[in-house]
């Protein structure tokens, strides 16, 4: 079991989702940068859809009951474990042990918001809907977490030993690769090469559901209102004020604003990490049609 | 007539169908032999969304081009895809008067009126299980309340604009409440967890209080 003492400004639990509920309007939820959970969860020797912690900001304490292996991904944080009053440093992206009794401190990331913590055996949490994952959308899964939770620790016999010794860090991309549509149409035909000429700046009410952009305004070509539509992970949505949103993974399933542009899912955890006060810039894909 | 599918990103298509009847079709065709890859199947109004990572998009686009030929093609009613579903309604709601009064109608009217037609689920959004109810009687069509309430409790039945719906779990809302249904739309421990899905055939009835 482990104990939250502090979760930081925002922590849940997450794995990777509940798909195939769109058409009855829940979102897909799971980690937002799905990449550096699968890889967590790797490191220790889980299924990659296990179920771990997203922190948000760092800032967490978390107190092992048993001894357990973790491996920490995602934004860079600090790292140290407190066994006994004795401090240990640890590194991102390499398993290591935490005796039992032991508190891991996730302190601040230096780049990057969202910080992934995988315990060997997944976090075994009540399932909704087929996935462990808090959605802060409309409230499906546990709440997030606060000081004092408990969660449980899943079984960790027959699963592979942890095999590899540290994971190389992924730079993140120099701009978000955006393929253009479904709904282009709907925008001045300069609207696009606006989108990716210029940096856009990561808004202080972005969240999981969205990463709120404000730069340079994107003018629609028509008036009027799109009727609602299934939307994507990575969907670039303009509301009539011309300030985009980039959907990560607690959007709503369909929406009414039309979607200028989709990111590539290579770049969709690159949103995922983007901090309020961060410049992004979008470069179109060619190479999907 | 022109088939328009249209990238959305690496790993979904959205395929115009121009409407809520095709995009019933469609879903339904899709989900009754569903092609290899597809997670997600999202029928809206005018649209269906097919999302389908690690498929071969190329080879998804063609076969959703002949699928939605044939959903083009109208059936008899007896073959629409869906089910119907009675609601059973109390008619209290704290906007009966006021609907009553925007619409020039008596309460009575209004429940006549609401629970006159058939109506049909056409897409769920706003919050899990929600369904938009399409068909509403156009004496019917009020504008949604000027400043929403913070709070509408689970079963409350409501319409704005040309819609009715049943409120799957308390929630802020801004449609005009004419009632409350004892019947549980949202359950996550069916299967579905949704009782209304795109295609559900609705009739309300008036019910007494309990």
């Amino acid at each position: 079991m482990i104990e939250v003492i502090a979760p930081g400004p925002y922590a849940t639990v997450q794995d990777l989702g509940r798909p195939g509920y769109g058409h009855l309007g829940v979102p897909h939820s799971g980690a937002a940068d799905a990449p550096s959970l699968r890889l967590a969860n790797r490191l220790v020797g889980n299924p990659e859809d296990a179920a771990g912690v997203e922190l948000t900001f760092g800032g967490a304490r978390l107190r092992f009951v048993a001894g357990a292996w973790v491996a920490v991904t995602g934004a860079a944080c600090p790292l140290e474990v407190v066994v006994r009053g004795r401090t240990v440093r640890q590194g991102m992206r390499a398993p290591f042990w935490v005796a039992a009794g032991g508190e891991l401190r996730a302190a601040i990331p230096s780049a990057g918001l969202r910080t992934y913590v995988a315990v060997r055996g997944g976090l075994d949490t009540p399932v909704v809907l087929g996935s462990r994952s808090t959605d802060s959308l409309c409230g499906l899964g546990p709440p997030p977490l606060s000081a004092g939770a408990t969660l449980t620790v899943g079984p960790s016999g027959g699963l592979p030993p942890p095999a590899v010794d540290v994971a190389p860090p992924a730079p993140p991309p120099d701009a978000l690769r955006v393929v253009a549509g479904p709904r282009d149409d709907w925008f001045a035909p300069d609207a696009l090469a606006g989108l990716c000429a210029q940096p856009y700046v990561v808004s202080q009410d972005s969240n999981r559901v969205g990463v709120r952009l404000s730069g340079p305004r994107l003018e629609r070509a028509r008036e009027g209102e799109l009727p609602s539509e299934g939307m994507v992970a990575g969907a670039v949505q303009v509301p009539p004020d011309g300030q985009p949103i980039v959907f990560l993974a607690d959007h709503p399933p369909t929406g009414g604003y039309p979607v200028i542009a989709v990111l590539t899912s290579a770049c969709l955890a690159a949103a995922a990490q983007l901090r309020p006060g961060d410049r992004v810039r979008f470069r179109l894909d060619r190479t999907v049609s | 007539m022109e088939t328009v599918i249209r990238q959305a990103g690496e790993h979904a298509l959205l395929v115009e169908t121009g409407s809520l009847e095709v995009s019933h079709r469609l879903d339904a065709l899709l989900r009754a032999s569903r092609p290899p890859g597809v997670a997600e199947i999202v029928p809206g109004p005018e649209t269906v969304l097919v999302s389908a990572p690690g498929a071969d998009l190329s080879r998804l686009r063609p076969l959703l081009s002949r699928l939605l030929d044939t959903a083009r093609v109208p059936v008899a009613e007896a073959l629409a895809p869906g089910t119907t579903v009675t609601v059973p309604v109390v008619y209290d709601g704290a906007d009966l008067d006021g609907v009553a009064a925007l619409t020039g109608l008596s309460t009575a009217e209004v429940v006549e009126r609401h629970t006159g037609r058939e109506l049909v689920a056409g897409w769920l959004g706003f919050a899990p299980g929600f369904a938009y109810l399409t068909g509403l009687d156009p004496a019917l069509h009020v504008p949604r309340l000027t400043t929403p309430r913070t709070s509408v409790p689970a079963g409350a039945v409501a319409i704005a604009g040309p819609y009715s719906a049943v409120y799957p779990s308390a929630s802020p809302g801004g449609w005009r409440l004419l009632g409350r249904s004892p019947l549980t739309v949202w359950d996550v421990s069916a299967d579905p967890p949704a009782l209304l899905t795109p295609g559900t055939r609705v009739r309300f009835e008036a019910i007494a209080a309990p």
